[in-house]
Parts: C-alpha cells; sequence; structure tokens
C-alpha cells in the first residue's frame, strides 16, 4: 500500500499558545484544529460555509474555519472558543450572558456564535438589535429560535460597556 | 465533505505567482476562498495546485485618484464595505457589498475573486459592469487590460488565460451628486440573489437624466446592463410613467429559469427591482441636487 | 416535605459551563487508539439495480484498509435488514433498509460500500474511486402520483407503491353531508422538509474481542433502539452491547431512527479489530437522514348555517419514501390529530400511505401534526370565508369547552387508548392569543396599511398534540459515598437539558441543590431499559419517575438516619444533603456519611433491621398520552410585488401543564416556531421528476436566521394533568405545530384585496406571485 499523502508542519497561535503541529496541505483550519491540536470545540455543520458553527477568529476577523487551509494560518493568532473565557478561567461576559439568558440549547452552533458576537461586540459595542440580528445571518442555530442568544448579546455588550467605562 | 488531495503553493510576489500559475499544471489560484474552498469541499472543483495570493500584498489596496478608483484584486470585501473616502465617492460599493454574503465571508472574500469566479447572481461583477471598470490581468510575461464588458465569456466563464492572474479593478467615478441605488431580491439577506440592480443616476442641470447605468445580476449567464432601458431614460425627467415604461423593458429580457426559479418570475421581479431602484438612484441625486 | 425551590424556575441549565468553553463532546470529538474513518459509497440514482462492485483500485489507495460490500459483511447480516421498530398489521411490505444494499438501490445515497481508511479525507478519495455497474431503472417521484396506474414501482418486487392502507373515523359522516348547510371541499398539500439538526449523524464502534461485545456511540436520540438493532442484526445478548450517547448536537426526530451506518459500523470495527468512526457530512444528510412533512389531504367540511361542523371527511395520501424505518405511524397521527381541538360529531379519513423512491420519512418535530392542523386550520379559514365570517369566531363555534374534559373525541390513539382530552381550555387559549396579539384591532390597523399601499395580515393556529407518550421512561436514583446524587435515566438529551430538568424534580423532593445532582443520561449500559427522547415524552415519563423514585429515596433516608438515631421517621427531617432529628441542633448525619453506611464500607454498621440499598427506581407507566394545547396568532407583512413575507409579530399561548423550568420551555417554544417558520415559508426538499434531489446544500435548503424569526410573546397557560406526578405535559413540539397553519393563514389575509387562496406550503416568494397573477388573470376574465 502506497504511503499516504505528504504532510507538513504549521506553527501558528492559537489562544494565545504557540502551537507546532503537521498537516496535510488539503486540511482546513477547522480540521487542524479539531484533530490536529485536539482542540474539538469548534464544530463543522455544513463544510460549505453557510451554518457558521466552524467560525473562527484569525487575527481578529471571524472566518469560516471549513473554507480556510490550514497552512493558510501559518504563523497567524487564532482564537477559538476553548479561548474565549477569562485568564482566571472565569466565563467572559458574552459566555455568561449566554448562560444567565438561555443562549444556547444543544451547544453545536454556540461556538461560531460566540467567536462571531466576540468580534462583533468588539468591533460595534453599541449594536442595537437589528444589527445583531444582521450580524448573525451568517450562522444557523436550528435550536434557540435566536430570541435568547441577541438577548444574551445586548446583555453583554451592556456588561461590556459598563466595564470599559469602569 | 473533504477536498481531495492537492499540493498547496505560498506566493509572497506577483512574480511568484505568475511563474507558478505558468508553471503549475491543472492549478487554480486561491483568494479569499469563500466560493473555491466550499466548491473543493463538495468535490465539485478539483487540482493539483492551489496557488495562495492572500500573502500577495502588492496587489491588494483601494486607490482614488483624479477621479479613477483602483482596486487591487486580493483587497478585501470588508475594506471596500468600511473604507469612508469610497462610500463618500462612489456610495454605491458600500450599499452593494452590504449584500455580499455574510461578516465572515466578507472578511476573507476579495475584489478580485469575485470578479474570477464570475457566480451570475455575484454583486462585484455587477458592480464592475455598471461602472465599466477595465480588469487588468498579470502573466509572467506581462499584463493586459480589458473591458468589463468583454471579461464574462460564459456562464462562469471569464477571459482569462492560462498563467494570468487577475491583479486589479479600476474604473472612472461619477460626478459628485449622482444618484445610486443597489437592491437585491432573495428569501434571506445574505443568500444568492434571485434578481438584483444597480443604478446610477446624473441629472444635467435642469433636473433631467444626463447619464444612465442599470445592471441586472443573477437573471443570465452574467451581468447584464440595460443598455435599452438607458437609452429611453436619458433626456428624461424622472417620473413614475418612466420608471414603469424602463421595468417592462427589463422585464421583456429572456432570463435563466429551472426548477427553483422560473423565468417569468425572474422577469418580474427584475421589473419591479428595476422601478424601485430608479426611482431611488432618481430620489437620491434630486436631493443631492437641491442640497 | 418536598419543597418548591427548583421545579417551576428558570434554573440556569447544568449542561452550560462546559458547552459554553468548548467542552462539549460530540460524537465526531471521540477519538480512541488506532480509531479508523470511514466514508460511503452512495448511489447516486434514486432507483437501480447492480451485480458487480469493482473496490480494486480502491483497496489499493494510500491509507485504505478495507473496503466492505454487502458480501463482505459477516454470515450472520446477509439478507438481514434492519429490525422494523414500529410494526402495524395495515403494512404491506414491511421494507427496512438493508445494511449495504445487495443489488437494488431505491432512493439516492443508499449505501452500497464502505471504505474505511487512516482518514476521512483518504476514505472519500477512495470512495470516488469505487466502480459500480448501476443499471438505472424508473424511480417514483411523488406520492400522489406515485399511486397512480402505470406509475413506477419503488421497489422492484412490488406491482404498486401502496406501503399501507389505515382507515379512522366515528359518527354518520353520510348524514352530516346530507344535512349539512355548506360543505367545504379543499386540497392541501404540505411539502417535505427536514430536521437538519446542526449537528450531523455520526456513530463509533470499538468491539472487544476478549468480552465479545461492541461498545457504540451514536449521535442518537435513543440508544436503546440502535442497541435492539444491534441485537436483531448480530444475535447478541443485550449485555454485551452497549450504545452510549455523547453529548448531542440537536435531534428533531431523525436521530431517533436506526439507520444503515449504525450497523456498518460495528461490523466493520469487529472485523478489523480497530475503532471506527463515521461523521456523517451535511450533504450526507441531506441524502440520506430521514425527512417528513409531504402529504396530499382530499378533504371536506360540512358546517351547518352557523359555521358549526357537523362532519369532516377525506383522503390523506402520505409519502412513507422508500423504506418504513418507523412503521406507517406518522399518516395514523396526522389523521388523528385533524379535529384538533373542535366538537366533531363524525369523521372519517381514509389513508394510503405511498412508497416512494425518496428518501424515508420518519416523525420530524410535530411528527404529521403540523400537516394535520394546517388542513384543519385552513378549513376552519375557507368556513369562515364562505360564511362571511370572522376566522375566530368559527374556531369559538366549534370548541370544545373547558368544562367537557376530560373528552372521548371518538378516535383511538397510537399507543391503542382512546384519544381522551384530559385537561385544557382552547376557548381560553385562544381568546388570550387574540388579546395578546390585538387581534380587535387589526382591521382597523389592516385598512391604514392598505392606504399605504402595504398588505399586512392576520392568522390563527389552534392545536392540540398528544404528548409523554408511553411506555416508560425510568429512573435510577443512587446517593453516591462522596454525599453527591446520582440520577441514571435512559433519556438522551439533544439539547432539551434533561439533566437540569431531572436535577429540579429531584432536588425539590430531597432538599438539595441541583448542583449537588449528577444525571447519567443515554448509555444503556447504565441504564438498560429506555424508549428514548422523541414525541415530547421525557418530562412527562423520565420526570415523572425521577419524583416516584426521589419521594421513595427521600423515604429510605429519613428511615436509614431515623433507624441510627433511634428515632421514628416522622422525627427527622432533611436538611441540605443530611438529615437530622427536628428540632435539635447537632444531632445529624450527612448523605455521605448514609452512603458510607450501606455501601458495604468496614466500620459502618448498619442499624438493626435496615437494608442496604440507598437507591431508588421509578417506572412511571402513562395510562394515556396527555395532551398539550395552544393558540398561535401570527402577523405578517406581504410585498405583494415581489411576494416577500416578513414576519411582524408572533403570538403563542402554549399550554404544557405544570412547568418545570419556564425558561427552558420558553426556549422550545421559541425553537419550535422557527422551524415552523421554515415549513411555512422557506424549507422544501426539492426533488425532479427521477427522485433525484436538487436541493443538497445549505444554499439551495433555506434554513430561518436570525433576521427572519422574529421575538414571539409567549403566554403561558398551565391546566395540569391528572394522568402523573408532575402534573405536566410534553412541550418539545407545540411551537412547530400550529407555525404554518397560522402563517400561511396571515399571508392569505393580507392578500384578500386580491383574492388569493394558498393551500400548500411552505409558500415561497414566486408562488405568491404565481397566485395573486392566476387571480388577476381570473379577474380580468370574469369581466
Amino acid at each position: 500500500m502506497p504511503d499516504a499523502l505528504p504532510k507538513r508542519t504549521i506553527t501558528l497561535t492559537v489562544n494565545g499558545k504557540e502551537h507546532s503541529a503537521e498537516t496535510e496541505d488539503r486540511y482546513s483550519l477547522a480540521d487542524f484544529l479539531r484533530h490536529g491540536l485536539g482542540l474539538t470545540g469548534t464544530h463543522l455543520g455544513c463544510e460549505h460555509g453557510v451554518c457558521g458553527a466552524c467560525t473562527v477568529l484569525v487575527d481578529g476577523q471571524a472566518v469560516r474555519g471549513c473554507l480556510m487551509l490550514a497552512v493558510q494560518a501559518e504563523g497567524r493568532q487564532v482564537v477559538t472558543i476553548e479561548g474565549l473565557a477569562n485568564e482566571d478561567g472565569t466565563l467572559s461576559p458574552l459566555q455568561a450572558a449566554f448562560m444567565d439568558n438561555h443562549g444556547l440549547q444543544c451547544g453545536f452552533c454556540t461556538p461560531g456564535i460566540l467567536t462571531t458576537l466576540t468580534a462583533y461586540l468588539r468591533d460595534h459595542p453599541n449594536a442595537g438589535e437589528p444589527e445583531l440580528r444582521e450580524a448573525l445571518s451568517g450562522n444557523i442555530c436550528r435550536c434557540t429560535g435566536y430570541d435568547t442568544i441577541v438577548r444574551a448579546a445586548l446583555a453583554a455588550a451592556r456588561t461590556i460597556r459598563e466595564g470599559a467605562k469602569a | 465533505m473533504k477536498p481531495a488531495p492537492f499540493t498547496y503553493h505560498r506566493a509572497e510576489t506577483l512574480a511568484e505567482a505568475a511563474e507558478m500559475a505558468a508553471t503549475l499544471d491543472n492549478a487554480r489560484l486561491l483568494s479569499g476562498g469563500q466560493s473555491l474552498m466550499a466548491m473543493m469541499n463538495l468535490r465539485y472543483v478539483a487540482v493539483d495546485h492551489l496557488i495562495d495570493l492572500n500573502p500577495v500584498a502588492e496587489i491588494a489596496g483601494i486607490a482614488i485618484d483624479g477621479g479613477r478608483v483602483t482596486l487591487g484584486a486580493m483587497t478585501r470585501q470588508r475594506a471596500v464595505l468600511e473604507d469612508a473616502a469610497l462610500a463618500a465617492c462612489c456610495p454605491i460599493l458600500r450599499e452593494a457589498l452590504g449584500f455580499v454574503g455574510h461578516v465572515q465571508t466578507r472578511n476573507r472574500g476579495t475584489v478580485g475573486g469575485s470578479l474570477a469566479h464570475l457566480d451570475p447572481a455575484a454583486e462585484l461583477p455587477g458592480l464592475a459592469a455598471l461602472l465599466e471598470a477595465e480588469i487588468t490581468l498579470t502573466g509572467k510575461d506581462g499584463a493586459r487590460t480589458l473591458a468589463m464588458a468583454d471579461f464574462p465569456q460564459g456562464y462562469m466563464t471569464p477571459d482569462i488565460n492560462p498563467g494570468e492572474i487577475l491583479t486589479s479593478l479600476a474604473f472612472d467615478l461619477w460626478p459628485d451628486g449622482h444618484g445610486w441605488d443597489f437592491r437585491e431580491f432573495a428569501q434571506r439577506h445574505g443568500d444568492f440573489a434571485m434578481a438584483g440592480v444597480g443604478s446610477l443616476i446624473a441629472l444635467d442641470a435642469g433636473g433631467r437624466i444626463g447619464r444612465a447605468a442599470v445592471v441586472l445580476i443573477g437573471v443570465g449567464d452574467g451581468p447584464l446592463r440595460l443598455r435599452d432601458v438607458e437609452d429611453i431614460l436619458t433626456g428624461e425627467a424622472p417620473s413614475d410613467a418612466l420608471f414603469a415604461a424602463a421595468a417592462a423593458m427589463a422585464a421583456a429580457r429572456p432570463m435563466s429559469g429551472d426548477a427553483l426559479v422560473t423565468e417569468t418570475y425572474r422577469q418580474h421581479l427584475s421589473g419591479v427591482l428595476v422601478r424601485r431602484s430608479l426611482a431611488r438612484a432618481c430620489a437620491r441625486a434630486t436631493e443631492a441636487a437641491h442640497a | 416535605m418536598s419543597s418548591t425551590a427548583f421545579v417551576g424556575q428558570r434554573v440556569k441549565r447544568l449542561e452550560d459551563p462546559d458547552l459554553l468553553t468548548g467542552k462539549g463532546q460530540f460524537l465526531d470529538d471521540l477519538k480512541l487508539p488506532g480509531m479508523l474513518e470511514a466514508a460511503f459509497v452512495r448511489s447516486p440514482f434514486a432507483h437501480a439495480t447492480f451485480t458487480e462492485i469493482d473496490a480494486a483500485e480502491a483497496r489499493s489507495m494510500p491509507g485504505v484498509i478495507a473496503v466492505l460490500t454487502a458480501k463482505d459483511l459477516p454470515p450472520k447480516m446477509t439478507g438481514k435488514r434492519i429490525l422494523l421498530q414500529v410494526p402495524h398489521p395495515q403494512i404491506t411490505y414491511a421494507v427496512t433498509q438493508e445494511p449495504l444494499a445487495t443489488s437494488e438501490v431505491c432512493f439516492v445515497g443508499e449505501a452500497v460500500a464502505v471504505v474505511i481508511a487512516e482518514s476521512r479525507h483518504l476514505a472519500e478519495d477512495a470512495a470516488e474511486r469505487v466502480i459500480v455497474d448501476w443499471e438505472p431503472l424508473p424511480a417514483a417521484s411523488h406520492c400522489d402520483a406515485a399511486l397512480k396506474p402505470g406509475a413506477p414501482v419503488t421497489h422492484a418486487c412490488m406491482t404498486d407503491n401502496v406501503a399501507g392502507r389505515l382507515s379512522l373515523g366515528f359518527g354518520d359522516v353520510e348524514a352530516a353531508f346530507r344535512n349539512a348547510a355548506h360543505v367545504i371541499e379543499a386540497r392541501y398539500e404540505p411539502h417535505r422538509g427536514t430536521g437538519h439538526p446542526m449537528e450531523c449523524r455520526g456513530v463509533v464502534a470499538v468491539y472487544d474481542l476478549v468480552s465479545d461485545a461492541f461498545r457504540i456511540w451514536s449521535s442518537t436520540q435513543t440508544p436503546h433502539n440502535t442497541q435492539r438493532a444491534v441485537i436483531d442484526m448480530f444475535g447478541m445478548a443485550e449485555d454485551h452491547v452497549r450504545v452510549i450517547t455523547p453529548d448531542v448536537g440537536g435531534g428533531f426526530g431523525p436521530k431517533n431512527q436506526v439507520y444503515p451506518e449504525e450497523l456498518v459500523i460495528p461490523a466493520a470495527a469487529r472485523l478489523l479489530g480497530r475503532p471506527v468512526k463515521w461523521a456523517e457530512d451535511r450533504r450526507e444528510h441531506f441524502l440520506t437522514t430521514t425527512q417528513e412533512r409531504d402529504q396530499v389531504w382530499d378533504v371536506s367540511a360540512a358546517v351547518d348555517q352557523d359555521g358549526v361542523l357537523l362532519g369532516v371527511r377525506g383522503t390523506l395520501i402520505h409519502d412513507a419514501g422508500a423504506y418504513l424505518p418507523w412503521g406507517i405511524i406518522m399518516p395514523y397521527i396526522s389523521a388523528t390529530t385533524l379535529p384538533g381541538p373542535y366538537k366533531l360529531p363524525a369523521y372519517r379519513m381514509a389513508v394510503t400511505v405511498a412508497f416512494t423512491n425518496l428518501v424515508p420519512t420518519t416523525p420530524l418535530r410535530g411528527a404529521g401534526r403540523p400537516q394535520a392542523v394546517f388542513a384543519m386550520e385552513r378549513l376552519m379559514d375557507a368556513v369562515a370565508q364562505k360564511l362571511g365570517l370572522d376566522p375566530a369566531e368559527v374556531r369559538r363555534r366549534n370548541f370544545i369547552q373547558a368544562s367537557d374534559m376530560p373528552y372521548d373525541m371518538g378516535l383511538t390513539y397510537r399507543d391503542g387508548a382512546p384519544v381522551m382530552y384530559d385537561t385544557g381550555d382552547y376557548p381560553e387559549a385562544q381568546a388570550q392569543a387574540l388579546s395578546k396579539a390585538g387581534y380587535d384591532d387589526f382591521p382597523a390597523r389592516q385598512k391604514a396599511a392598505l392606504a399605504e399601499g402595504r398588505h399586512i395580515g392576520i392568522g390563527i393556529g389552534n392545536y392540540v398534540e398528544g404528548t409523554g407518550l408511553g411506555p416508560f421512561e425510568g429512573a435510577t436514583l443512587r446517593i453516591l459515598t462522596n454525599g453527591r446524587v446520582a440520577i441514571y435515566t435512559g433519556a438522551a438529551a439533544a439539547g432539551q437539558a434533561h439533566r437540569t430538568t431531572l436535577a429540579q424534580i429531584c432536588a425539590d423532593e430531597l432538599n438539595i441543590d441541583v448542583t449537588d445532582i449528577d444525571v447519567v443520561g443515554g448509555d444503556t449500559g447504565v441504564m438498560p431499559r429506555g424508549a428514548g427522547t422523541y414525541a415530547s415524552r421525557i418530562t412527562v415519563n423520565a420526570g415523572s419517575s425521577v419524583r416516584i423514585a426521589s419521594v421513595e429515596l427521600r423515604g429510605k433516608a429519613l428511615a436509614l438516619a431515623a433507624a441510627k438515631f433511634d428515632v421514628k421517621p416522622e422525627d427527622v427531617e432533611l436538611t441540605h444533603g443530611a438529615v437530622r432529628i427536628k428540632g435539635e441542633q447537632g444531632d445529624s448525619v450527612t448523605f455521605e456519611e448514609l452512603a458510607k453506611m450501606t455501601s458495604g464500607m468496614p466500620g459502618y454498621a448498619l442499624p438493626k433491621g435496615v437494608k442496604p440499598d440507598l437507591e431508588a427506581s421509578g417506572y412511571f407507566t402513562p395510562p394515556q398520552a396527555t395532551y398539550s394545547n395552544g393558540s398561535h396568532v401570527a402577523e405578517v407583512e406581504v410585498d405583494a410585488e415581489t411576494g416577500q413575507v416578513k414576519i411582524l409579530k408572533y403570538t403563542v399561548v402554549h399550554d404544557c401543564g405544570t412547568v418545570i423550568n419556564p425558561m427552558l420551555v420558553d426556549g422550545q417554544v421559541q425553537g419550535g416556531v422557527a422551524h415552523g417558520i421554515g415549513n411555512a415559508l422557506l424549507e422544501r426538499m426539492v426533488f425532479d421528476e427521477d427522485a433525484n434531489p436538487l436541493t443538497t446544500t445549505f444554499a439551495d435548503y433555506l434554513m430561518p436566521t436570525a433576521e427572519i424569526v422574529p421575538n414571539c410573546d409567549i403566554v403561558h397557560m398551565e391546566s395540569p394533568t391528572p394522568l402523573n406526578p408532575l402534573g405536566a405535559k410534553g412541550a418539545g413540539e407545540g411551537g412547530t405545530i400550529p407555525a404554518p397553519a397560522a402563517i400561511v393563514a396571515a399571508v392569505e389575509n393580507a392578500l384578500t384585496p386580491f383574492g388569493v387562496r394558498i393551500t400548500d406550503c411552505p409558500i415561497t416568494p414566486q408562488r405568491i406571485v404565481e397566485l395573486i397573477s392566476a387571480a388577476q388573470d381570473t379577474t380580468q376574465e370574469d369581466r
């Protein structure tokens, strides 16, 4: 039986920590995070760029982990759901707001929604409901019907704004 | 849904990319990946080599100089959407880019990638046609420029020769105070449009339409400039009757149809959208004139 | 004495901390040493035969360990089909899928071979290289056409496409129609949709040679279904097959079925002596995970001059798809649901279940009820239209009254018991919904909007839903030697937060905190008996079992402590994880100590006469279904030029009896409505005439997004049921069931100026424009 396909080693920073690991050229960033680095928090829901469950932050921008190659993330800063909590392990304002407001049910789409909102609220701290719904239009949730997600996002935005003033 | 195997090549400069494009067999260029990677994951497309253009900084950027805008091919869609200077001198771009997928799509998607992909429902090719842009293609042996009107050769088939890379898009600005409107119809925001319209209107000193450009997207193989509509608009004062006539003309065009969206509906939609688009573009132009 | 510190409260979910930090363990997150991955070779044809599968090239590819066809599976599996879980005497051909097709495939996507390789990527590469000598056959692509003479047969061995026939009814239907002042006739056609949980299916299997035992993880709603099927297929004893559910990313019905992959992957694991994983991708999900909703109703309603129902009769054609994994229950549910909350003196429905060469259909959130409610509510609106009455008034004239409860509506339910609506106040539910929705002011609002050129409309959807289906869902509770309380239950969760709900019920009985309780569900090794998470049954069944077991466990803890203190059980009380003598400080014993006493540890003597079991089990068996009900009001705006529909306001009155956790029930309702909006406006699985699926990605099949789904105004009514200790009813599907009816009614109402009638769903912008255009042509012709 012939050898499996060639691999190359890539180095990137994930959630603040540098990682070097092997990957095939064709592995998506999501595949690599999940199976190469064992960070299974990022999920694959469709692999054609619509559902948003695989959304991660690359150099601060929300991107589809299924449409970016792992090799393209060489040298980049990646943030996943595993990296959103505070340094002391407590939940971020957004994560806490999700818990307080029942912003998740099965939790499968949640990683993509949290990363999307983390970036969006950072850039739009005063976002209101219509803007948030538009920002979420690239993430599909089958369980919640979205209202608790929006409520959580609004609550988190308030907390973040108040924290920034303090 | 994993892609078939390929070898990844990272181009750091345009020259490197051109060399790779010229010498690698069964290769494709990777820009934003928002269309190509989805097709590769679905195995609709399989290649032996992928040439990554993302590190090639020299073909990214927005330049506005003497009434002419040049967009580097690797300029992110988000950058175009958020550029304040562009929004001031060419406001239709911001309006149209808002329809391009979602936040995540626009963070990676590029101007050149969308143009080279040439999806019939894509906004950027529509804008390029509306603005009569010139497209620059660069290969190992040099560059050539062609008009957007000559760029689409058929369904998702641009005039790009093997070894050529789309490197920039350039167009002349419409005068200050022009009216604009971009709208499209889909059941959900960010979906592929069933039909979409872009309109640009410049009024003369007497309040009549001095110049008009109207483009339809999503209705055929590529963007459709409605020259006949533009002809009946030019020289006329904006009015509901005029818009209705323009709409009827647009709706009479043959359009694509399939099991999911019929030609009849597309034609009907096009008529409605053209009418509404012209009304708003003219209203904006009129407003600017009185400002 | 139990408290109500938790039941009825918006208790935060125990599930959340892990899920919010990426610590969930979903099927594709599982990694076992030496694990291989699988990709299936699937039919590109809706109907075909084959004789040869050439896997030579595939077997030689990098990283490929094996390519298995039906011939390569163990002899025990040869000629066997998957266990039919819900047999019924009216089924004509009780056909389920083979693990791998042997010679005939009956829908696009049916699997004929599996590639096992070092990675999914490599497995897919090889799967593309497998060559099958397909001989395509004609295919039946729609249930209605499939029943016409000369239609292509779904299964080559059959001469027609009839999967079964059912007839239900009561009363003198002929007389009803003879005496009617008005008869309304219509054809209604709800269309196929899908579940599409965000997580697709998946299976991991490990075979241990030494103990001759399987350990199987499956992203399933019911591990016991899978276990039953595996035992049946492999001829193994139940204690040699353990099926475990990991975290499951949504189910909605289709994950309750047993699929071929759940049998093939264990077989592969045993053959190869290594763990094997198969993680379904979204395209496979579109092709192979069960779907629902295609039906054709030809119905008539007979009413008197006041619009009071005298009788309803008709025929129902139900699309079963190519196989019957869940028998023919769904159309049965549809037919028994049709009468709804209305008094119906006479009823007859003749049901024909049709095979088609499409993905099999099985219960999907609502399970045949959305279609029945669509038909009935559209009929009521048609009655209103014909008589020039307000649709709300027609319904008022027909409601079963609260004073009529319990109400025998004349039919038999799927569990064999009569359909007896236990409790509920249907007129009040509608009244509250109308009030909250501002229904009485609506005509004025509509008129004002029309003056501005805007078309707004309002629509009502009422439903009654049988929930809490038996036979049982048990729970075993134990106080552990670390003082924590464990609840073991068969129920598997897919987002409904059973861990939290069940903990709430137990916490109140044992006077402890929900965080002191660990719920372990969905594991046949831990709980050998279970029926499953479907049909909105877990809170009723598992919840009641937990209540019963908690009460018993409380008694045992009190008796044990009393014996230790040498007092009577009435003299001791529970206090936050300990038992103490009432009124005295000091003399108490913790749960931890009690557990150690009964665990057999040396040094802990059992009091005289006390048995060492600090454990209790409950197997609540409901005497019959318990009936939830609700009333929805939808307000929409329609752009009559483009056909675009926007939902302006959505009001829900929801009665699921006693509410254990209002936060969770709100979540189920809102999420259910979102799915219903999909069925009303967006979601349609489209197949061409050759039964090829045309909508196979999320770009073509449109799911509701945050911009489409409004915040629902939810009003809770609580009509507790006497049928279980909690007084609770099911809540998982009520959000979806009447939504298509209410929304389509609202769209039709908005288009009143055009005289459009809508009889199918989803209703798309294109269809709306076509209907308006056709209505205008008709008007032109009349001139």
